[in-house]
């Protein structure tokens, strides 16, 4: 695979001769479309059609339709696919965890970032100085996709989606538990549990799985083709069947899988006085459970919390931080007193995946 | 503590009233003695101890976390105990300390060297940052900054052990009971000490529950009659027989779980004056009646003052005690004291206090004029004299009569007024009636059907069957109230203000007038404000009706579109009128309330002045100037 797409590489080949050592901003610095890397001629995640985009992971935040050349995990580029179509970029590169390639007068290579199936940190290595773009990540074991990987680093570029102290994940087996302790209790109502479409929703079920919950488990329609995608990649969900079509007192007792924005809707009429749940790491915090009307708030997250992230900051060894969405002041407050360069990369665009209220591009998104 | 967190917690989230009870009568099956009798009585409302102050709560969260942190968590999170209970971090240097006064924790097979070593090594950095990840990815990459996790980097992850009590080198975390009997002996000074230890060895739903407890803000979302309704169905009792032995009862109320179980007798109320929860009427509608037969019904008069029950008992050595308790169960008896004596014989009275003149009951607004009153003095209850109208009997000395029907109390009632013979209290007449017909029109003129005098303190009628046991609560199809019809009258809306909480993105509070002939012809003058008696989504048509029809505004204020073609008629019903100086139109209502929204009605045909101003003249006298 390597050299083998000519719009990924060799452009800027022949300028990496200054022996002067490189600056981190020199690297990586952020511009309108996103994080752009011009030694390599390329930027991570672009929120624009870009010529060439170096995509982290399939959340529709972070990949969006439209660039010239995405290179990405396989894994990714399918959830693209799905997505978007066939045509959702001029052409597409596959690379694998722990490949490197050469683009420009850097070197790329993909870590796993254990956020969903397919994410990956991104570690660009410009001459002696390597700077680990790590999208959105988690340091919590997760049956659905590869661990977290650490990779020490000189930068380090960090998301603080969750990045203040209140905001600590316990076990989410445990949360798990609490869910089916309530349909112990209330056999007669449905569970319906809010969760993203991707990731979330199969983490949930195969959390579920793991305490050998072994009933099937209905799926709202826009939940089933990712789902569908994962089964494929060889993840093991059990049974799951689609709830439309469904009677009412079949559903009693059962738990289904939905967008957030479905649990309060119309669409909830179908099921015997449902229970409604939502697996977010925002669940921490009653008010935004109470907000949306959550009964029982499930605190699942498939971000790092406040502990994840400081730890992770601080093994990788990385002297300068760079903050990108979320909580970035009390993050970089935190850098700071730990003596640590930090600042926040005052990108926008991120974080829409999990805040967005309105189903977005196909309708899955909430 | 933990568990009773738990519950709190899913309590919060859950809004059925059934699912509550079963999170409830649940929690009482599971959990023992005394716990579940403690929890029993936060649910209730019947813990008493010195509240913390939130100040206090902030000092313990500066001494642990850096100040900008807290103060940015603090700005999300907006709930001072619940940003506490949600960042708090365990202290290491502390553990020891901690230590005493507890019994060892059992070692740990897993983590038995490892504790062994972190307690012995209280200072110095440690590798405690791997051990304390459990369950997530081992860091490889040794860095100077591993397990110092300041604002509780590392150390959060006790929040996890913390629900795997047996894992962890932590001692126990304390139980309800340990906290309500420690929080009402513990001195002020001894507080903080104690709270940061309880903070330490709680997850954080316990911390939440705890913060909230001690500083007095525990707001459940469910009344003391749902947490007695579901200790009830543990042992498959009626709720009403716990609301009779109640007030005999204490926490942690071992006795009534004993019971409950079938492990003991029925507990029985020692007292000697207790209060007894009080019954309660349903309003009639129009289409009731068709159901009811008037033969099984006594009518008495619904007097307009405020419903109290006096009680007096001997004590153990033989002494009369009286008191007097609102129909909440609140005892009003300070301010009362010229009634006490009056209450000589052992009973329980049901009845209305009112202002009697000269034999004469005055207006609510007199009445008014003596409650909540801080000091009750000579001159006060000289010119209010207080009067107690009685129309049920709840006991006769050491007999309990609320099993008895209807009938048969009122006419123990009788005996027990004659044979007091005090001129405070006096019987409240039945109405005699043959019809639904008959008893209309008495409702309609009291003063011909023997309200005499009196009649102009009669709000309506109540209806009581001969054969009803004395039940708490609102039993149905008991007791019926039937008020006089409310007066109407079709106003113009003129001002909209915003409401408060829920209601603060609407245009919910609403001023209204009438027509009257000003100096360039006829205008609206003010004759009151209105900000319920519509449906939601009445409210949501009057908002959109604000919002496209303001011609000015004054800060929250909107002043709506008012002409003679233009705008909007409320229909607004009312209790009572009096004169008011204060109001330019000279009136003012009681209890006004949007009944109907008349988008038909142009505003010129909206009612004028006069019209109240005749209604005026047809009310009683209200204010006695």
């Amino acid at each position: 695979m390597r050299g083998s797409s000519p719009r990924m590489t060799g452009e800027y080949r022949g300028t990496a001769a200054y022996m002067t050592p490189m600056r981190p901003q020199d690297i990586l610095l952020p511009a309108a479309a996103g994080l752009c890397c011009k030694p390599g001629g390329f930027h991570i995640d672009p929120v624009r059609p870009v010529e060439r985009a170096v995509i982290t992971h399939g959340h529709s935040d972070h990949a969006r339709a439209g660039h010239g050349a995405v290179l990405a995990t396989q894994e990714t580029l399918d959830m693209m696919r799905l997505r978007y179509g066939e045509n959702f970029a001029g052409s597409t590169q596959a690379i694998r965890y722990g490949e490197e390639i050469r683009l420009g007068d850097v070197s790329v290579k993909f870590h796993p970032a254990g956020h969903v199936l397919g994410s990956a940190q991104i570690a660009v290595t410009c001459k002696d100085t390597c700077i680990v773009a790590s999208g959105d990540y988690k340091d919590a074991l997760d049956p659905t996709c590869t661990p977290f990987e650490l990779v020490p680093c000189d930068v380090f570029i960090t998301e603080a989606t969750f990045g203040l102290p209140v905001f600590r994940h316990g076990d989410a087996a445990d949360e798990v538990k609490k869910l089916l302790a309530s349909v112990a209790l209330f056999p007669e109502r449905a569970h319906l549990v809010g969760a993203y479409s991707l990731g979330k929703a199969q983490r949930v079920i195969a959390l579920l799985r793991q305490t050998g919950y072994g009933a099937p488990i209905y799926l709202h329609g826009a939940m089933e083709t990712i789902t569908e995608y994962y089964q494929s990649r060889g993840i093991d969900l059990g049974e799951l069947r689609p709830v439309k079509g469904v009677k009412k007192a079949a559903l009693a007792g059962t738990i289904t899988l939905a967008p957030p924005s479905a649990t309060s809707d119309l669409w909830t009429r179908r099921f015997p006085d449902p229970v409604t749940a939502f697996a977010s790491g925002w669940m921490r915090v009653r008010a935004r459970a109470r907000q949306r009307g959550v009964e029982l708030p499930l605190v699942i997250s498939d971000h790092a919390d406040w502990d994840g992230l400081t730890a992770t900051i601080a093994a990788t060894g990385a002297g300068e931080i760079w903050v990108t969405h979320g909580q970035e002041e009390a993050l970089v407050h935190w850098c700071r007193s730990k003596g640590l360069k930090a600042q926040p990369l005052d990108l926008v665009g991120y974080g829409d995946e999990e805040e967005s209220e309105t189903p977005i591009a196909d309708g899955t998104e909430a | 503590m933990n568990r009773f967190a738990e519950l709190l917690d899913r309590l919060a989230y859950e809004p059925g009233r059934n699912n509550k009870l079963r999170l409830i009568t649940g929690y009482f099956r599971e959990v023992g003695d005394p716990d579940r009798g403690y929890a029993l009585a936060a649910l209730t409302g019947a813990l008493s101890f010195k509240h913390a102050k939130p100040a206090l709560i902030r000092d313990l969260i500066a001494s642990r976390t850096d100040e900008v942190l807290f103060g940015l968590s603090y700005d999300y999170v907006g709930d001072l105990s619940e940003t506490v209970a949600l960042m708090w971090p365990k202290s290491v240097v502390d553990d020891n300390q901690s230590f005493l006064g507890h019994p060892s924790p059992p070692p740990s097979p897993a983590r038995g060297e490892g504790a062994q070593l972190r307690a012995g090594l209280h200072t110095g950095s440690t590798t405690d940052g791997d051990s304390a990840r459990d369950g997530r990815t081992t860091l490889t990459v040794p860095s100077p900054l591993a397990g110092e996790g300041q604002g509780g980097g590392d150390s959060g992850r006790d929040a996890n052990d913390a629900l795997h009590p047996s894992n962890h080198n932590n001692p126990p975390p304390p139980t309800l009971t340990e906290v309500v009997t420690t929080l009402r002996m513990l001195g002020k000074t001894e507080l903080p000490k104690q709270l940061e230890r309880w903070l330490d060895e709680l997850d954080e739903t316990g911390r939440w529950a705890l913060l909230k407890l001690v500083t007095g803000a525990l707001r459940i979302g469910i009344s003391a009659r749902l947490a007695k309704t579901a200790a009830a169905a543990l042992g498959d009792k009626d709720p009403h027989e716990i609301e009779l032995i109640w007030p005999g009862i204490a926490p942690p109320y071992l006795d009534l779980f004993a019971w409950l179980e079938g492990r003991g007798e029925k507990p029985v109320n020692r007292d000697p004056a207790p209060f007894r929860p009080v019954m309660l009427a349903h309003a009639i509608e129009d289409g009731d009646f068709a159901a009811l037969d008037p033969a099984d019904y006594i009518a008495e008069w619904k007097w307009d003052g405020i419903r109290v029950q006096a009680v007096a008992g001997r004590d153990d050595r033989g002494h009369i005690t009286a008191r007097l308790y609102s129909r909440t169960g609140e005892d009003i008896t300070g301010s009362f004291p010229d009634l006490v004596p009056s209450l000589r014989l052992p009973g329980a009275i049901d009845g209305e206090l009112l202002i009697l003149r000269d034999g004469r009951v005055q207006s609510f607004n007199v009445l008014q004029q003596r409650l909540n009153r801080k000091v009750v003095s000579p001159k006060l209850i000289k010119e209010f004299p207080i009067h107690l109208r009685a129309y049920d009997l709840l006991g006769d000395d050491e007999n309990d009569l609320r099993e008895l029907p209807f009938a048969e109390r009122r006419e123990r009632l009788e005996t027990f007024v004659r044979k007091l013979s005090d001129p405070r209290i006096d019987l409240s007449p039945t109405v005699p009636f043959a019809s639904w017909d008959a008893l209309t029109a008495a409702r309609a003129d009291p003063a011909s059907v023997g309200a005499g005098e009196d009649a102009d303190a009669v709000e309506g009628v109540m209806l009581k069957r001969r054969d009803a046991p004395y039940l708490p609560g609102r039993p149905k199809g008991q007791w019926w109230k039937w008020k006089r019809d409310p007066h109407i009258i079709d106003a113009v809306l003129m001002y909209a203000q915003r409401g408060h909480g829920k209601r603060s993105s609407y245009y919910s509070d609403y001023t209204f007038g009438v027509w009257t002939a000003g100096a360039d012809g006829d205008e609206l003058v003010p004759v009151g404000k209105a900000y319920f008696g519509f449906t939601d989504e009445e409210l949501l048509q009057i908002d959109r009706f604000v919002r496209r029809n303001t011609t000015e505004k004054f800060g929250p204020v909107r002043h709506v579109v008012h002409e003679g073609d233009k705008g909007l008629v409320l229909e607004v019903a009312f209790e009572g009128l009096q004169r008011s100086p204060r109001h330019k139109s000279g009136v003012a209502m009681r209890f006004p309330r949007i009944s109907r929204l008349r988008w038909d009605k142009p505003p010129r045909e909206a009612d004028r002045l006069e019209t109240l101003e005749r209604m005026l003249k047809a009310e009683p006298a209200e204010i006695e100037m």
